[in-house]
């Protein structure tokens, strides 16, 4: 436990330390949320009814699929995880404290849009603050799971940029957090549910905000925490400690962590 | 005595090439046992191997009764390793990172390693700050913090000044003497030799001897050299035949005579000398050391 909470210190803060975390985990969330606040407000005016729930999620997105990736793969490169495997340090602990850690700067990313939303945009506050956390939870973990996934599958810097962006684009553009899902072709829609922050603003609105929604919420919170195991067992199976005597493993297999959502495009349309 | 560590019949294979082509050898508890080699000799696929880091493509490999690809995690409370190509995140602090090792190995951090590392005053930076020889004191002291039966060295001295090298040596000697077994891989045949009881040299993935230094030292054609210098420089071309001497060169003021028998070849010279009516200034007798030995395997190919 003392190792455990040693290593969850020292993780907690390198995502203060290192410049790319610190952008990736606070700054770049927060200089778009507040871009966003001033745009959205006045040329869409209900923005501000959704706006914490989506700069909440886009906080998430940021920090699991842009910056927690890259870290996984350079810290392979360097060799590091081979001094960590010959210190005994379990490959659980190395994939799962960069998800708590990155869940808990989120938290206080979170906190500081919860709080400053309203003074500044008149953003009205969700309803339900137990569920509200626990979609937060889970969407975080969701993304983690994701950009974990990606850190453990993807063989170069170069290569985690990209399979992030594959997600990270998308939900930017399809899945609510800047223009309402009501308003894309139903083909798009259905696309659009292949993505955890579709699914986290849907909860989000349907659960915490009372407002419509596109599909069941509750199936969304389902989707998200199996999401988000699958994509963390996952990585733990396809982890590889060094770059330079990689075992043999079917990085193939990631695809599976899309499965949930994939089912959920069937079964909650 | 037990063996502490037992490789047989080892093999490691990296696609075509056959890094390492089935050795064995035994070390036993409280051993220093030197694994010696050019390039690509295979030293790292070994101690790879028995670090659990890589998997042996044959053979069997048991370090205190664990097999390290299947057991590692029984193991690595055991083992203390300072790996030649590892790192440690940019931003963890040299404090930081005694503790955070030390949490793992369920010991109390040991501060006074990097004091005796001569890391005081780095303590509060980060790795990146560290140069390369401060790193690699860092990752020792990390090595050795939990104590422990087994320590496995690849190139430890690499990179260290001389201070840093003689507390290393005697960190060695001292662990040695708590009953540790350590397995060195260096390149170091100055180090080899001070600090190893046994040394094996490999060639090619292939033990091609293996034994003492001084052993070592003694088998082969290892020639003594004899320098001679004197007021007159009588010795220098005589032309004479000079008894067990296979080669005679000079070199400076210098006369050096390359001897398979020493006894005949010292008292000839000596007794030339007085002979000529010249005076003797300087004379150094100088054996084969274990470097000497392990360029003639090097450069046979272990052939002999």
């Amino acid at each position: 436990m003392n190792a455990f909470l040693n290593h969850f210190l020292f993780e907690f803060k390198t995502g203060i330390r290192n410049k790319t975390l610190l952008l990736m985990n606070y700054l770049f969330p927060f200089g778009f949320y507040l871009m966003l606040g001033v745009l959205m407000t006045e040329i869409y005016p209900f923005f501000r009814e959704v706006m914490i729930s989506s700069m909440v999620t886009f906080a998430i997105i940021a920090a699991a699929l842009l910056g927690l990736p890259d870290p996984l793969v350079t810290a392979r490169e360097a060799g590091i995880f081979r001094s960590y495997k010959i210190n005994g340090i379990p490959a659980r602990s190395i994939l799962l404290i960069p998800v708590l850690t990155t869940i808990f700067h989120l938290l206080i990313m979170a906190v500081v849009i919860i709080s400053t939303a309203p003074l500044f945009f008149a953003a009205p506050l969700p309803v339900n603050w137990p569920v509200f956390f626990l979609i937060f939870l889970l969407a975080a973990f969701a993304c983690s799971g994701l950009g974990v996934l990606i850190g453990v599958i993807s063989s170069s810097s170069r290569m985690t940029v990209l399979w992030s962006q594959i997600i990270f684009i998308p939900s930017m553009m399809l899945s609510g957090l800047v223009m309402p899902l009501e308003i894309l072709p139903e083909v798009m829609r259905r696309v659009a549910q292949l993505l955890p922050a579709t699914h986290a603003i849907n909860a989000f609105r349907g659960l915490t905000q009372q407002l419509s929604v596109d599909f069941n919420p509750i199936a969304s919170i389902l989707i998200l925490l199996t999401g988000g195991l699958l994509a963390f067992f996952l990585a733990l199976y396809l982890f590889n400690w060094d770059q330079r005597n990689p075992v043999t493993k079917h990085r193939y297999l990631a695809i599976l962590a899309l499965l949930p959502y994939l089912i959920g495009v069937f079964l909650f349309s | 005595m037990k063996s502490v560590i037992k490789v047989s019949d080892f093999r490691k294979n990296y696609g075509q090439l056959q890094a390492v082509k089935g050795i064995s050898f035994e070390v036993e508890r409280g051993e220093i046992f030197g694994l010696l080699g050019p390039n690509g000799a295979g030293k790292t696929s070994i101690l790879e191997c028995l670090e659990g880091l890589r998997i042996p493509d044959g053979g069997s490999i048991q370090v205190l009764g664990l097999n390290p690809a299947g057991q590692a995690e029984q193991l690595y409370n055991q083992i203390g390793v300072q790996l030649q190509s590892a790192g440690l995140p940019d931003n963890l602090r040299v404090d930081e990172a005694m503790k955070f090792f030390c949490a793992y190995h369920r010991v109390s951090p040991r501060y006074d390693l990097l004091d005796r590392l001569g890391l005081t005053a780095k303590r509060n930076a980060p790795y990146f700050q560290l140069s390369l020889g401060q790193q690699r004191r860092l990752l020792l002291s990390l090595a050795v913090a939990h104590n422990p039966a087994v320590l496995l060295l690849d190139e430890p001295t690499a990179g260290l000044d001389v201070a840093a090298r003689v507390e290393l040596h005697q960190m060695v000697k001292e662990m040695q003497a708590v009953g540790t077994t350590i397995i060195l891989a260096t390149h170091d045949m100055a180090e080899a030799e001070e600090l190893a009881d046994r040394v094996a040299i490999l060639l090619g993935g292939e033990i091609a001897a293996a034994g003492t230094p001084l052993e070592l030292r003694a088998t082969g054609a290892g020639l003594t050299k004899v320098l001679v210098r004197t007021e007159t420089a009588c010795l220098s071309d005589t032309g004479l035949t000079w008894p067990g001497v296979k080669q005679h060169i000079t070199k400076g003021e210098y006369n050096i005579f390359y001897s398979s028998d020493i006894a005949p070849t010292l008292s000839a010279v000596i007794g030339y000398i007085a002979v000529q009516q010249d005076s003797l200034i300087d004379l150094r007798v100088e054996c084969p050391s274990l470097e000497d030995r392990f360029l003639e395997i090097t450069n046979t190919g272990g052939s002999e």
